[in-house]
């Protein structure tokens, strides 16, 4: 188990590596400039700005530049946000896009695992075509129409929570709503196939041969089997829960970092993409890690080395 | 058993649950900030409100800021020689009554008036020498210092010039000295005409040498890092990507006794729909600019106020494309789009069809608008642009034409672009229009490299001269940027800030002149809108001021009036 994680986790710095030194050179080509008034600076106050970031020496230099700063955990200092240490800036956001993404998932994929399960339990009755509405509303609703319904009739009409901003917990409710009804459709719709597909075999007919209970087959031994392609699927769903919405935040006014991502490439404010993509990087793969070890706790016969010594 | 296999639902909800709690229980503490003030009807009300701005403050150092919602906080917390007053005019601030004016009109004396920064100690005459040295030092690399002094200020140019090409330069030759610790003499390359506005704007502010020096790094980097001489101070604000902040005011303030309001806290929401839902639910007094599908919903509504910006949109034609090097072809083009429609059906927000490069209700002489000696040109009439089409095709040697349109990336901006394909192609028969829609970084730099046909445009003034317009097209211009040249429009630009600066009279009569060559001799640029702008904001909050150039809005002469 430890030569394994060890062997892992150099694969993953390697990742990273690869991920940084490709999106560096990609950022490069993206046409833009990242001065906001360049339309009013003369020729010779461009060279002077762009001397003071750095962007008058060839591309080499500058990524050899960037890499030996991140390895000393520098990631730089933001252009649009004069003054503001990339580090600090995202870590800072990334405590409200965690929070959120967490809060969201776990209700997203309790409540949906909760349905899908029922609706393969009692399949083709009220309950199984209800969860499947949820389910298929879920998917098919834009988030930013879902959010903004809520925050209309539940915040401006009847009062009931905060229409925005993140300052306790009772302004986390609607975004978590909000964004907790993408994970509930996938993790409902998944866990229904899956739980089905499971029923339907032989072991299962084995088990109620025997007369195992009812609770028994569906908990002890359909569920746990049917979990592990719902985990699967859920990981990379969770990191891009927690790395923050752009459309939650945005309606919400959430300080968060998703919609920062978005602005940072569209005003090409180099060290932020850099930092947010490898940001986001990291915690794909570390989630990627944590699936595969899960995979074991949920399914025993899934080993991640060699078996038992 | 049976009970097990409920204990495992009923542990994933307690989990959960739990989860919950305790993820919401870290920032509890902030609540009850923003009571809404106007409740009790007496005439004590709480001098505070609460408002909303659709973005973060880029930067709090008046040296580097380049953008309206930085030049906003730091009009409101600082203050240089002069200040926008209730109509928008400069008028003495950190100066004291009238400057000594030397002859011809180049050298400024200006006695400076008791006032104190926000830690006591007394604002100098060395801390405009600073921070404009400061400002236009090519190691602080400010992008609107030298773009506001090059030309102006004596040697700023020199020294901007000098600093890019790696040469020494003396920060000491900048047309600035401090007489004595009242006393400022400013000298400029050459006379100008709004010296008052360009000494208001927040680029040409004071700093502290000793507070920037000792602060090095960290200066203007939270509300505890910086030095107010302005009627507020931020008491609250935790770096240029907050996205809250509060303002309260200055004690320190020389106008102290006219400044109301006590506290105003600002968030940050950039959904234009989401700030309306905050500001219907009461959560707020003010919002920011609406984007302008929720603007018709408020029509007549006492809470919107509405104002014509001074800022204008155009298309730039390209002259290095050889068929916009056509005069006919631009015509053509200019002539061909009904402006009208757009302002109404597709803008709607107030913005109006404008047949002009000067903004309407920007300048006047002596009461008459700018607008009214120049008229309209270049409207809309598809009988002339087809005209004009014929004769530029025929000219060219061509049926048809494919032509670059280089516009925006958002909503609006593909809206607009996509109704003036439609326009220009339906009137203008063989032209196709190709639509480029890039992110706006994307589209400056094509601007900076010429890399497109025509380009949809605008531009705001940064002081309240016909001239921050009508300088844009002189033959290599920095704005230029399309290949626009006419010795004609050239000269009288040439005058208008040279020998005319001081005869107001000629000067806009030349800078009229000028306009109507650009437009209705060269259709250089081919006008579309003047933009308005909508807010809305509680009816008890009196006395903003909204400017068009500068800081969008000084707080100062607010206050809260009960029901």
């Amino acid at each position: 188990m430890g030569k394994y994680l060890l062997q892992r986790v150099f694969y993953m710095v390697l990742t990273l590596f690869l991920i940084a030194s490709l999106t560096f050179f990609l950022m490069k080509v993206i046409p833009g400039t990242p001065f906001a008034s360049q339309n009013k600076l003369s020729p010779a106050q461009m060279e002077i700005m762009k001397a003071k970031y750095g962007l008058d020496q060839p591309v080499p230099v500058q990524y050899a530049k960037y890499m030996g700063n991140l390895l000393k955990g520098d990631f730089g200092t933001s252009f649009q946000f004069s003054n503001r240490a990339v580090g600090d800036l995202m870590f800072q956001r990334l405590g409200p896009s965690a929070q959120l993404g967490f809060q969201a998932m776990v209700l997203g994929s309790v409540l949906g695992i909760f349905l899908g399960v029922i609706a393969a339990l009692r399949q083709n009755s009220w309950i199984d075509y209800g969860s499947t509405f949820i389910a298929v509303v879920g998917k098919s609703i834009p988030s930013f129409v879902f959010a903004g319904l809520l925050q209309y009739y539940i915040g401006v009409k009847l009062g009931w929570l905060p229409v925005l901003f993140w300052k306790g917990f009772e302004y986390t409710i609607m975004p978590t709503i909000a964004l907790a009804l993408f994970p509930l459709a996938i993790a409902a719709r998944f866990m229904r196939t899956e739980m089905i597909d499971v029923l339907n075999s032989d072991y299962i007919t084995l088990a109620k041969a025997k007369g195992a209970s009812f609770f028994d087959i569906a908990f002890k031994h359909a569920l746990r089997n049917a979990l592990i392609p719902v985990v699967t699927v859920l990981g990379p769903v969770f990191v891009s829960l927690m790395t923050g919405s752009l459309v939650i935040e945005k309606i919400f006014a959430i300080p968060g970092l998703g919609e920062q991502f978005v602005t940072s490439i569209t005003l090409n404010d180099y060290p932020v993409i850099m930092g947010t993509t490898i940001l986001y990087s990291a915690m794909f793969v570390l989630i990627i890690l944590i699936v595969d070890i899960l995979y074991g706790v949920i399914d025993p016969r899934i080993r991640l080395s060699g078996g038992k010594k | 058993m049976k009970k097990s296999k409920y204990s495992l639902l009923l542990i994933l909800t307690l989990v959960f649950s739990l989860i919950l709690t305790a993820c919401g229980g870290n920032n509890d503490a902030s609540e009850g900030e923003n009571n809404d003030n106007n409740e009790n009807a007496t005439s004590d009300v709480a001098q505070e409100f609460s408002m909303l701005d659709s973005s973060a403050i880029p930067t709090m150092d008046s040296v580097l800021a380049e953008g309206s919602t930085s030049f906003t906080y730091i009009g409101n917390v600082g203050e240089g020689l002069y200040r926008l007053n209730q109509e928008g005019k400069p008028e003495p601030a950190m100066v004291e009554g009238e400057p000594e004016i030397n002859e011809d009109k180049t050298v400024f004396t200006f006695k400076l008036r008791d006032a104190k920064w926000s830690n006591g100690e007394p604002v100098t005459a060395h801390d405009f020498v600073f921070a404009w040295q400061r400002a236009i030092d090519p190691k602080t690399a400010s992008p609107y210092g030298p773009y506001m002094m090059g030309g102006k200020i004596l040697n700023a140019a020199k020294i901007t010039e000098a600093g890019a090409a790696g040469k020494p330069y003396d920060l000491n030759e900048l047309g600035v000295k401090a007489i004595d610790d009242k006393t400022l003499e400013v000298t400029l390359e050459k006379p100008v005409v709004y010296w008052e506005d360009l000494f208001a704007f927040p680029s040409f502010y004071p700093q502290n040498q000793k507070f920037v020096e000792e602060k090095g790094d960290a200066f203007a980097s939270s509300a505890e890092n910086l030095l107010y001489n302005g009627p507020f101070k931020m008491t609250q604000w935790e770096g240029t990507d907050a996205e809250e902040w509060v303002l309260e005011k200055n004690e320190n303030y020389w106008d102290a006794d006219n400044v109301k309001i006590e506290k105003i806290t600002v968030n940050v929401v950039k959904d234009s729909g989401s700030a309306v839902n905050a500001f219907e639910a009461g959560e707020t007094d003010m919002t920011g600019l609406l984007s302008s599908d929720l603007v018709p919903q408020y029509e007549g509504d006492e809470r919107m106020m509405s104002w014509l910006d001074a800022a204008v949109f155009y298309l730039k034609l390209n002259q290095k494309n050889e068929a916009l090097a056509n005069t006919n072809i631009r015509k053509a083009i200019a002539m061909a789009f009904n402006k009208e429609d757009l302002a109404n059906g597709i803008l709607n927000n107030g913005s109006v069809p404008a047949n002009y490069l000067v903004p309407k209700e920007f300048v006047n002489l002596d009461g008459v608008d700018f607008r009214e000696g120049n008229g309209d040109m270049l409207e809309y009439n598809v009988e002339e642009a087809k005209k004009h089409w014929e004769a530029g095709l025929k000219e060219l040697g061509k049926t048809e034409l494919t032509i670059r349109y280089l516009g925006g990336d958002t909503e609006a901006s593909k809206k607009i672009d996509s109704y003036m394909k439609n326009q220009l192609e339906t009137n203008l028969e063989g032209l196709t229009i190709e639509l480029e829609s890039v992110p706006f970084a994307v589209r400056l730099e094509r601007d900076n490299s010429m890399d497109y046909d025509i380009q949809m445009a605008g531009w705001g003034p940064d002081y309240g001269n016909a001239i921050s317009f009508i300088d844009l097209w002189v033959t290599n211009g920095g704005s230029n940027r399309m290949g626009y040249s006419n010795p004609k429009y050239d000269e009288l630009v040439k005058k208008a800030q040279g020998e005319l600066a001081t005869q107001p009279e000629e000067n806009f009569k030349a800078m009229q002149e000028a306009e109507r060559i650009l437009l209705e001799e060269d259709a250089g640029i081919a006008p579309v809108y003047q933009r308005g702008a909508n807010i809305l904001i509680n009816p008890n909050l009196k006395g903003l001021v909204q400017y068009q150039y500068g800081p969008d809005y000084s707080f100062k002469w607010m206050s809260v009036e009960g029901e």
